[in-house]
């Protein structure tokens, strides 16, 4: 009786995130079975099949292998739904047998290989151009990541509403622009690799630098974008220079995620973390991904940003080591103006070469607007000209609008006086 | 021990609009619930889910789908437990988490005679 109840009690755990893992693999393949402008379909028919799992599940237990239960349920579903919609079946079927002629009956393909080749087309289709920035990184978390509306609101700190409407606009893009979920063509892969690249760097800057309280939310954004540069990575045709040096600086970056908040989910600041809270296996795989991304001959912004991330996770603070993150900030700066590596350089030029000369190129950037620049320009001051340090700060207090950045800024104030 | 029929019954809205990392810690709730009656020897059977489609036969013929057009409560499914008495049934299916979202269990005895 006992060792039954044992049994009983021990296949009662669900592997963490299984829902939210299979029902992006579901959605991926029925998008792709469906075509992206009945995108809705596929997501309709992967919520029925958790929502039966959930009602089953609950009351029976777990089945003995609980993703192919599922698939046989999202298969029936699928195909329930192209029987009973006859108009639909027509049309859409018509299409679908064009598409693969040599399918004889529609056949609904959950193999492991499919599932990773739909997801990668879906992301190339997700992060086509034509659909605006913001609606590619709902969608994304949608779709390829199996997120919620109320998931996706909380981390971006906005509501219900301008998610659905941000979800909406992509979809009708997708059925405006005849968007394909498709690998695109040798001639384009670039271009648009560059697209998905922004979009999986966008995601995760989300998770890494958003003002959500939600800690383990905002890590999840990283581990999704980390998770979906790595598919590009796994995959022969996009595993190139660039990808590899944005997932070492994606790695690189994270190594740092435990060191950087706090117990109360407010930013530590890079000095003063505590160093052995940094995550050395991350910082190998990063260093991994940094050489494979130096194959080639081609510097990316990525490339430098991650020699950027690279430099920051050696401890010491040697003078060699602001010189190479300058000189790496200089390139980048030519590739590309922002006014966050403008700054960053301007740090870097004081760490290297002293806070006198730094003050001379910062008053230059004139970024007056900016919490930031100010909070720098105090910085610098400090200990320099005090009464323009706290001037400086004081001027940052005002333009801050998250009360992360108001905390930090008044505490460095109250540390000068 | 006297068996007795939980009846879990629920509204039907707020379904698929929960996300699946939310539908996931709904269903690992009820696990550990239905678990935790099982490691107090008191689960006679798990019983099942009821699916949501279903007819009602009335006299004269009378076959309508339902039974949701007449209540808003639709059982959703039922398991057997065993207890020394209604009170304590009662009070195992205190922590049935359907409560949470606005359901109801019906506990009855289930009668041998």
């Amino acid at each position: 009786m006992f060792t039954e109840v044992f049994l009983f009690m021990e296949q009662q755990e669900l592997i963490p995130h299984l829902f939210r893992t299979e029902y992006r693999k579901i959605t991926a393949v029925l998008g792709k079975f469906f075509g992206a402008e009945n995108i809705e379909i596929a997501e309709d028919i992967a919520s029925d099949t958790f929502l039966l799992a959930s009602e089953t599940w609950s009351i029976k237990g777990l089945p003995p292998n609980p993703a192919a239960w599922l698939y046989t349920v999202a298969k029936n579903k699928a195909l329930d739904y192209l029987r009973r919609d006859a108009n639909f079946n027509q049309k859409i079927a018509e299409q679908i047998k064009l598409a693969s002629p040599e399918a004889e009956e529609m056949e609904i393909d959950l193999s492991e290989k499919n599932i990773v080749d739909s997801q990668l087309q879906m992301l190339f289709a997700v992060c086509h151009p034509s659909i605006p920035a913001e609606a590619q990184i709902a969608l994304s978390l949608r779709i390829l990541c199996g997120f919620g509306i109320n998931e996706i609101a909380d981390a971006f700190l906005t509501n219900k509403e301008t998610i659905n409407k941000r979800l909406f606009r992509a979809k009708e893009k997708l059925r405006t622009e005849k968007i394909k979920i498709e690998f695109p063509g040798l001639a384009e892969i670039n271009k648009r690799l560059d697209a998905v690249l922004t979009t999986l760097y966008l995601l995760f800057n989300e998770g890494y630098y958003s003002a959500s309280q939600d800690v383990t939310l905002r890590q999840d954004l990283c581990l999704e974008a980390m998770r979906l540069t790595y598919l590009l990575i796994e995959n022969k045709s996009t595993n190139l220079p660039f990808v590899n040096a944005l997932l070492s600086l994606m790695c690189f970056h994270s190594s740092r995620f435990e060191a950087r908040i706090d117990n109360n989910g407010e930013t530590i600041l890079y000095q003063d973390q505590d160093t052995s809270l940094w995550n050395q296996e991350l910082i190998g795989k990063g260093e991994y991904f940094l050489n494979q991304a130096f194959e080639g001959n081609e510097v990316s912004k990525y490339h430098l940003e991650a020699g950027i991330a690279y430099w920051h996770t050696i401890q010491t603070d040697t003078k060699e080591k602001w010189k190479n993150i300058l000189q790496l900030y200089n390139q980048l700066l030519q590739i590309e103006y922002s006014q966050v590596a403008a700054l960053n350089r301007t740090y870097a030029l004081s760490k290297a070469n002293g806070k006198a000369e730094a003050i001379i190129e910062a008053e230059k950037l004139k970024l007056d607007n900016s919490h930031l620049y100010h909070s720098l320009l105090g910085e610098l001051y400090t200990d320099v000209d005090n009464t323009k340090a706290i001037s400086n700060f004081k001027t940052a207090l005002a333009l801050a609008r998250s009360t992360a950045d108001k905390g930090l800024i008044a505490k460095k104030i109250k540390e000068i006086r | 021990m006297k068996d007795f029929l939980f009846l879990f019954r629920n509204t039907e809205a707020g379904s698929t609009h929960s996300s699946p990392e939310e539908m996931q810690a709904i269903t690992q709730k009820w696990i550990d619930w239905i678990s935790g009656i099982a490691a107090q020897n008191k689960l006679t059977d798990r019983g099942n889910r009821l699916a949501h489609e279903g007819k009602v036969v009335r006299p004269n013929n009378i076959i309508t789908d339902g039974p949701y057009t007449e209540i808003k409560e639709l059982i959703g499914g039922y398991t057997i437990v065993k207890a020394e008495s209604l009170e304590e049934a009662a009070e195992i299916a205190k922590g049935c988490p359907g409560l949470l979202s606005g359901g109801n269990v019906e506990v009855r005895e289930i009668s041998v005679l």
